[in-house]
This record gives structure tokens, sequence and C-alpha cells, in this order.
């Protein structure tokens, strides 16, 4: 039982490279279930709700999923989905975290069978990394 | 709020799914008129496609609702806003989709609705857009044309205004909302990257809202005289 994790980017490149990262950085024992939401249906730049359902559903095991997304559209889409019960598996939560560090900090964390509140502590704890 | 009757006014027009099905077809029609102004306005200060994301969106709730019309008003507004939310793309799909949903689930499950719970919807709705994108009055965003179009609208309906009369008063409020955007300096969304490069241009999400709002005064009104 695993916490799985969404990543939402406007683009589908951004969003499967990191989710690819995350993974790899995740070590031997089989990470946790990632999924990639990235890009318009057209494969432009943007957001697609109906894919970021899918990835949800796609990785939820129900111990929760961990949601990380880029900008502007990407985070207001994440969340009008949240606002209403029924759109999103319940136990999704949106992470408040730097969208590359954060998803390999979610993902090792679940990869490591922490819980959903130990992944978000972590995604989130890596906007204190400073690099300058 | 007044709840005096206003005869001059007449009955007004009734407000129910009907109402609202025609707002949205008036609605599509002129986002999709207006795509390119609205293309040209996000160009300088957004990335280009305010006018195809919402055109996108419109014509595709337009669709989905004809071929399967809710039955009340708060279901129309519901329903439009969960297909803006799948299918606009960009930032205004979860704000107008949230305006909407919040308004719609505001109005109940009636079949008619008052002016008066037509309007506290809508304001319901634009506080759920504050909410969701953090934007207040003054940040050159939709809010600058939709906050002063409630309190147009409230306004006039406290005064006994009819809803013709009333949505016309939120209409040139949201109009003069979108226009008083031009020399503010953006601090939301893509454009506050900008900076001061930002002042000058007026919000396309703001001209969007008056568009819309503009639709909503033109269905009451041909609603009244037709």
């Amino acid at each position: 039982m695993t916490v799985g994790v969404v990543l939402v980017s406007h683009s589908a490149a951004v969003a499967e490279s990191v989710a690819q990262l995350a993974a790899g950085l995740a070590g031997g024992g089989g990470p946790a279930p990632v999924a990639a939401a990235g890009g318009t249906p057209d494969g432009g730049f943007g957001t697609d709700a109906e894919a970021i359902v899918r990835a949800a559903l796609a990785v939820d095991r129900g111990e929760g999923v961990a949601v990380l997304a880029d900008l502007g559209s990407a985070v207001l889409t994440v969340k009008a989905l949240l606002a209403d019960d029924d759109e999103l598996p319940p136990g999704t939560r949106l992470l408040d975290a730097p969208f590359v560090e954060g998803a390999v900090a979610a993902v090792v964390t679940a990869s490591a069978g922490a819980d959903l509140a130990a992944v978000a502590a972590a995604a989130e704890d890596a906007y204190t990394y400073r690099k300058a | 709020m007044s709840e005096e009757p206003s005869p001059e006014n007449g009955p007004g027009p009734v407000i129910d799914a009907a109402f609202f099905r025609r707002w949205l077809t008036a609605a599509a029609e002129v986002i999709d008129r207006e795509a390119t102004r609205l293309t040209e306005l996000d160009s300088p200060i957004g990335d280009a496609d305010h006018g195809s994301n919402l055109r996108r969106g419109f014509t595709a709730a337009r669709t989905a609702i004809e071929k399967e019309p809710p039955l009340t008003p708060g279901d129309v507004l519901v329903q439009t806003g969960r297909q803006l939310i799948s299918t606009v793309g960009g930032a205004s799909g979860p704000l107008y989709g949230t305006l909407l949903r919040k308004a719609g689930k505001a109005l109940g499950d009636g079949d008619r609705v008052t002016p008066e719970e037509l309007c506290e919807a809508l304001r319901a709705g634009v506080d759920g857009v504050s909410q969701l994108g953090g934007a207040v009055q003054g940040d050159k965003t939709m809010i600058d044309a939709l906050v002063p179009a409630v309190e147009a609208l409230s306004f006039a309906l406290d005064k006994g205004a009819g809803l013709i009369e009333a949505l016309a008063a939120a209409r040139i409020a949201a109009e003069e909302g979108a226009l008083a955007t031009v020399p503010l300096q953006a601090r939301k969304g893509r454009a506050s990257y900008l900076g001061e490069r930002s002042i000058g241009h007026q919000d396309p999400g703001a001209t969007s809202s008056a568009l819309l709002l503009g639709a909503l005064a033109r269905t009451a009104a041909q609603e009244g005289t037709g």
C-alpha cells in the first residue's frame, strides 16, 4: 500500500521527464505509483483536467494521492477539481512544493512506505533547501 | 435587500433553465466573435491564448448543454462550469468554471430563481474566483470587472430596478471595470512577471468577463421585449 503521486505540468514532456527522474531516484525497491498529466489534449502547452483525473485514478491505491503542479492554470485546475467532492479520489491532496524537487521528495518517501502526511511534509520541505 | 415589488418594470423575464441556456448560447456566440480580440489583448501581457481557450470551452459547454439540457437554472451553471474546467486548458477554465459552479450551487435546485437570488449566486461565484486565484480588485484580473458588476447589480435591485435594467447596469460596470485595468500593473498570473511593462494594456480576463455579463444583460433584454 503506497501513496500515489501525480505530476501536473503545462508541458507533457516536463511532466513525463520529472516522473521518470523521480521514479529513477526512488531506489530499487519498486517505486511508488507515479503518473504524469502534462499539456493539453492536442499536445500543446496548458492543463487538461481530464488527464489529471485519469492520472489520479491510475495511481490511487487507497492510501491517498499527492499532486504536484507547476504554474498558474495547473495549480488552479487541481484546486478547482479538489473543490468538488467527487472529481478526484478521496485523500487526494495538492502539495505546496517546488515541482521537480518536490516530486523527487514525494516519490522517494512514498516509495519508502510513508503515509500521505509524511509524503507532503517531505515535498514541502524542499522549499527550505537554499541554492544560493 | 429590498423585497418591494417594482410594478413599473413589469414582472420581468422568468429566470429558469431555458434563460441560462439562452445565456450560454449568447455567451458562446460573443466569445466566438471576439476570440481574436481577446487573444490579441492576451499577446503583449499573456500567452496569446485567451480567446482560443475560451472559444474551445464555451463551444464545448454549449454543445454538451444542448445535447442533454439540464432542468434547473443551478444545474445549467454547474454543468457549464464543469465543461469549462475540462476543456479551456488555461487559467480561465478553472476560474470561470469555479464562478459558474459556485453560482449554480448557490441557486439550489429550484425551477426558477428571483433576480435577488441570481445576484447573490453571482456574488458567491465571484467570491469563489477570488478564493481560488487569490486576486483582489486592482490586481488587473477578471475580478476588476466582476466585482463592480455584482455591486452594480445589487445596488440596482435594491433601488427597485427590474432585472433588465439591473443587468444593464451590471454590464456597464463590468465594461468600465475592464477599461479601468489599462493603467494597472498586473499582480496575478503570467502578466505579473512583466511588472511595470504590464501597464497600458487592458486585461483580457476582465474583458471576457464584461462580454459574458453583456451576454447575460442581452439575454434578459431580449426575453423582456420578445
